[in-house]
């Protein structure tokens, strides 16, 4: 058996066996979905073990047939980057298991078995090498997470739902039309055989086709990332959202979005993206600026840190159109930092909801006094999501300007305007929570972390730490995968554009 | 060619579906003064036995394809899909019809006989190869059907529905008439093949005329599948009609039209497709928008579902306009997945209805998923078909639709169908909404127990629409191999 489809099916296994639980006994689903979920964790850092970092390109390769006509193909594989993104998916899911176990009792089978489901989504959106696999999972992990806000959530849980379904669901139509059209054009849904038509110039797009086909599939993505303006079902979204809804949310959906970007739109449209570039960098930078302003003047919590979220995710579209190594490799590292401290910022919100029972940071104040530990936890995640040296977003954010600086230096000036930012809205909410007077409804319903929740953190700081001080453990298989990615958009970039008719002559001669 | 005079034993192998369903329909009339008239398990599992045994005749008929009487059928792989098509249908409405009828003291053998008459027609259009006996089973077909729409006659809507459906109809079925004299007035044939081999060949009529014949068809035969701008009629019919009833028109007819319109279109008129084509386009995108639009604004299911049948035979007519093989198998696809996935919904609601259908506002779905998972949780493998979601027959059903659509440069009709579903979600989404997000009100909580032929209605259909969805190629590969039988 091959450990990356393991890594795919056991969540799925897990969703079958969960809806055939009992009922009665919400017990048994949460240590099933712990347990299958903990499994799940373990297969993938056996596949972090066997991945050979010194080559950039597919491994663990499954490639079975679906259906015969037309062509689909069930084929798998992970790369530098995605192999990342499917670890946290793993990581984080036993994290929101663990997150809803008191929180949820009503109908707590299906919760997990959405959970399940969801993490099975995620993780094959990041393993298809085939485009229509790739959309079979793009939609199906849209359902579960429906279904986990609409639910779950808080009151405006049906508007915030149906909101976050209708604005993906518009979005992929979209894609759905670019990626039929694709594959009457190349004949097949196969991603490696379409990239290597495009490379040998047997498949060629105007300039015209290929800016509607990127911009088709950029749009798909950029609903999912949020991109300014497309992000308002956002903030809805996450706010609603039960605790272990906006992690999972925040930290891997929304990079369905900018892997999306980085794997397909990228490759497949290089002389497309290139010119939408300075275009979507501006809309990056207002996405960045825009968020951070708004996050400032938020009075509820998780509002704020999803405002922040967009805000961050600018980041990791700047650092992408940068068309530079370092500005990819930061884009990518950004994703997998936003994944761990917007995640743990998210938990660590919904525990303090748990006790509080309010999201407003005016009902708040003094809680350093009554949960020590918790404000430190809370501390450790503001510090490493406002970029401070040594923790995680640090290195992410640096490299992002760094590479942001090389293509344009106002596009890094203006962006490094969002990282002061963060810093003002993150720390002035910190300190209007934890400290101050203490309030008698704060002390006497905050007690500080127990077993259950340092499990839930503790794995969260750890990897703030490590990947803000080691970096190179992480970048090495990533630079691999962006490099090949950088080239793909720079050499093909004559073939695969009738541009002056220069294209053209390649073509004839191609065939 | 002119109807051979000689009688072919292998004829009546062809027509065995028709002969089993007409003769189980006659039988059934007869045994009800024979029997009590509480006896209604009787008289459907016999309807269902009946259905059964017509589809393993289809079955075997097609093992000896070819034309039967002097060429007026053509039992091949196209007719024969959609026989079984038909038939399953039958099945899928008989099924939940027990304890709906058992509900409303319905219980008599006319429904079934009806119901079987009318699938008899519907295998004839399946496989006529012939105007006249298109028209013969088109009206064998609705004249049936009308009156099963008027079947639970103490109830007003329901009278409404039937006499509204009865009149319209038969202006329909006029005008398709108007075009088949048209035709063989000036072809001298009403056999298929030979009205197209007239139309190419060197004493061609002149095209006004062949192309008014053919727009008076398109008139007669998009009523029959409620495409725009003769779709006014469904909404009311569908309401009014007994939800088993309403399941039944919403697939079944409309599947057979679908089938003749395919072999009218695509043989005898396949010549002039350049001129039939903007007709089509333009029906299809007004029947998905009006339907998609009209059904964002209902409150009754039924009628929601009334108007989402009418925006589906609208992506039907896409795949219609592509005018291509492709086209036609994704037609045929399309129509397998919408009947699991519609009849299911429909089956839904008419367990949930209560007696005198009271219960069937959106807002009666409330809770249903905490009073009754199973059922919740089947009529939400219906609507994300229906949506369109992957793994899902509807899903695919729409893929093949606008991928033969762009395989045939309809670039524009492919993005307006496609954001036309995103539109669509917003409606089905309502029923999710209402099932799992709210809290149970009282049809949820009234709702009776499920009985084995109730749950056999939901099952079978569910799995139906999975299939299509996981493993399509098992349907495709038949329909796209059927496909090119329409010459």
């Amino acid at each position: 058996m091959n450990l990356l489809l393991l890594v795919l099916l056991l969540p799925a296994a897990g969703f079958l066996v969960a809806l055939g639980a009992p009922r009665s006994s919400p017990a048994s689903s949460r240590y099933w979905a712990l347990g299958i979920s903990l499994i799940t964790f373990l297969a993938s850092l056996a596949l972090l073990g066997w991945f050979d970092r010194s080559l950039g390109g597919d491994q663990f390769t499954v490639d079975l047939l679906w259906i015969a006509s037309p062509e689909i193909r069930f084929h798998i594989a992970a790369d530098g980057v995605s192999l990342w993104l499917v670890l946290l998916s793993t990581f984080l899911t036993p994290i929101c298991v663990l997150l809803s176990w008191n929180s949820i009792q009503n109908r707590a089978k299906e919760f997990y078995a959405f959970l399940l489901l969801l993490e099975f989504g995620l993780v094959g959106v990041f393993l298809a090498q085939d485009l229509f696999l790739f959309y079979v999972f793009w939609e199906v992990s849209l359902v579960p997470m429906y279904f986990l806000i609409g639910i779950w959530g808080h009151e405006r849980r049906i508007y915030a739902a149906v909101k976050f379904f209708l604005y993906t669901m518009a979005g992929s139509m979209l894609m759905l039309a670019a990626i039929i059209y694709l594959y009457n054009r190349a004949g097949t849904f196969g991603y490696a055989a379409i990239l290597d038509q495009l490379a040998s110039g047997r498949l060629a797009f105007t300039p015209y086709q290929q800016m509607l086909l990127f911009l088709a599939f950029f749009v798909a993505f950029a609903i999912k990332v949020p991109l300014f303006p497309l992000h308002t079902w956002l903030p809805d979204a996450h706010v609603e959202a039960p605790t272990a809804g906006s992690v999972m949310l925040a930290s891997v959906m929304l990079k369905m979005g900018t892997f999306g970007i980085l794997h397909y739109a990228l490759p497949l449209f290089p002389a497309a993206a290139r010119r939408c570039a300075p275009w979507i960098a501006v809309l990056a930078i207002i996405g960045i600026i825009y968020g951070a302003l708004v996050a400032m003047v938020q009075p509820n919590m998780k509002k704020l840190v999803a405002y922040s979220s967009v805000s961050h995710l600018g980041f990791v579209v700047l650092g992408i159109f940068s068309f530079t190594q370092l500005g990819m490799d930061g884009a990518v590292y950004q994703m997998l930092n936003h994944g761990i401290t917007t995640g743990a910022l998210f938990a660590l919100v919904g525990l303090m909801y748990e006790r509080r029972h309010s999201l407003e940071i005016e009902a708040y104040g003094g809680v350093a006094t009554a949960a020590p530990w918790l404000s430190t936890v809370f501390l450790i995640t503001t510090l490493a999501s406002i970029g401070l040296p040594l923790l995680n977003n640090f290195v992410g954010e640096f490299l992002v300007l760094q590479g942001a600086a090389l293509a344009n230096f106002k596009w890094a000036i203006w962006a490094a305007l969002g990282v002061i930012l963060s810093a003002c809205y993150m720390l002035w909410m910190y300190q209007r929570v934890f400290y101050g007077e203490l309030r008698e409804a704060v002390r006497a319903h905050m007690p500080d972390l127990n077993l259950r929740e340092w499990a839930v953190v503790v794995p969260l700081i750890a990897m703030m730490v490590w990947m803000g001080v080691y970096s190179k453990s992480f970048l090495d298989p990533v630079g691999k995968t962006t490099a090949r990615v950088l080239e793909q958009t720079q050499v093909n970039v004559p073939y695969r554009v009738d541009l002056r008719g220069s294209a053209s002559t390649e073509v004839s001669r191609a065939r | 060619m002119p109807a051979s005079p000689m009688f072919n034993p292998a004829d009546l192998i062809r027509f065995l579906p028709e002969i089993i369903l007409t003769g189980m329909g006659t039988f059934l009339m007869v045994l009800d003064p024979l029997l009590n008239r509480r006896e209604s398990k009787v008289y459907g599992t016999l309807s269902l036995a009946t259905l059964v045994a017509a589809i393993l005749a289809a079955i075997y008929a097609y093992s000896q394809p070819g034309p039967a009487f002097g060429g007026m059928l053509m039992v091949d792989g196209f007719a024969t899909f959609f026989r079984v098509l038909v038939f399953g249908v039958g099945i899928l409405t008989i099924l939940p019809s027990f304890s709906f009828l058992k509900r409303q003291q319905a219980e008599t053998s006319e429904f079934h006989a009806l119901l079987l008459f009318s699938i008899a027609g519907q295998s004839i259009m399946a496989a006529a190869n012939d105007l006249i006996i298109i028209f013969i089973g088109l009206e064998i077909s609705s004249i049936a059907s009308y009156i099963l729409a008027g079947y639970l006659r103490d109830d007003k809507r329901a009278n409404e529905a039937a006499l509204k459906y009865f009149l319209l109809g038969s202006f329909a079925t006029g005008f398709f008439l108007y075009g088949v004299a048209l035709i063989y007035g000036e072809t001298g044939s009403i056999n298929l093949s030979v009205v197209r081999s007239v139309i190419v060949g060197p004493d061609a009529p002149l095209p006004v005329i062949v192309g008014v014949a053919a727009a008076l068809m398109f008139v007669g035969l998009a009523f029959k599948v409620s495409a725009s701008p003769f779709q006014v009629w469904a909404p009311d019919v569908y309401q009014g009609a007994p939800t088993p009833v309403s399941a039944f028109l919403s697939a079944g007819p409309k599947a057979a039209a679908f089938a003749i319109f395919l072999r009218i279109f695509m043989t005898a008129f396949a010549p002039i497709g350049h001129a039939w084509m903007p007709l089509v386009w333009a029906s299809a995108l007004l029947s998905m928008t009006i339907g998609n639009f009209a059904a964002l604004l209902q409150t009754n299911v039924k009628r929601m579902l009334a108007y989402s049948s009418i925006a589906h035979a609208g992506y039907v007519m896409v795949a219609l306009a592509a005018r291509s093989q492709i086209g036609t198998a994704a037609v045929m696809f399309y129509l397998a997945a919408y009947a699991c996935m519609n009849v299911g919904a429909f089956a839904v609601v008419s367990y949930l209805s209560g007696k005198g259908e009271q219960y069937q506002d959106i807002e009666d779905f409330a809770g249903l998923a905490q009073k009754q998972p199973f059922i919740a949780a089947m009529l939400s493998i219906f609507l994300l078909s229906l949506i369109g979601v992957p793994l899902t027959g509807g899903f695919f059903g729409k893929f093949y639709i606008f991928k033969a659509a762009l395989e045939s440069h309809l670039v524009w009709l492919t993005v307006l169908g496609l954001l036309n579903s995103a539109v669509a979600a917003y409606y089905y989404l309502r029923l999710l909404v209402m099932m799992y997000f709210r809290e149970p009100g009282d049809a949820a909580s009234s709702a009776e127990p499920l009985t084995p032929a109730f749950s056999a209605a939901l099952i079978l259909p569910a799995i139906g629409t999975l299939l299509l969805g996981i493993f399509p190629g098992w349907v495709l590969d038949f329909a796209g191999r059927s496909a090119s039988l329409v010459k």
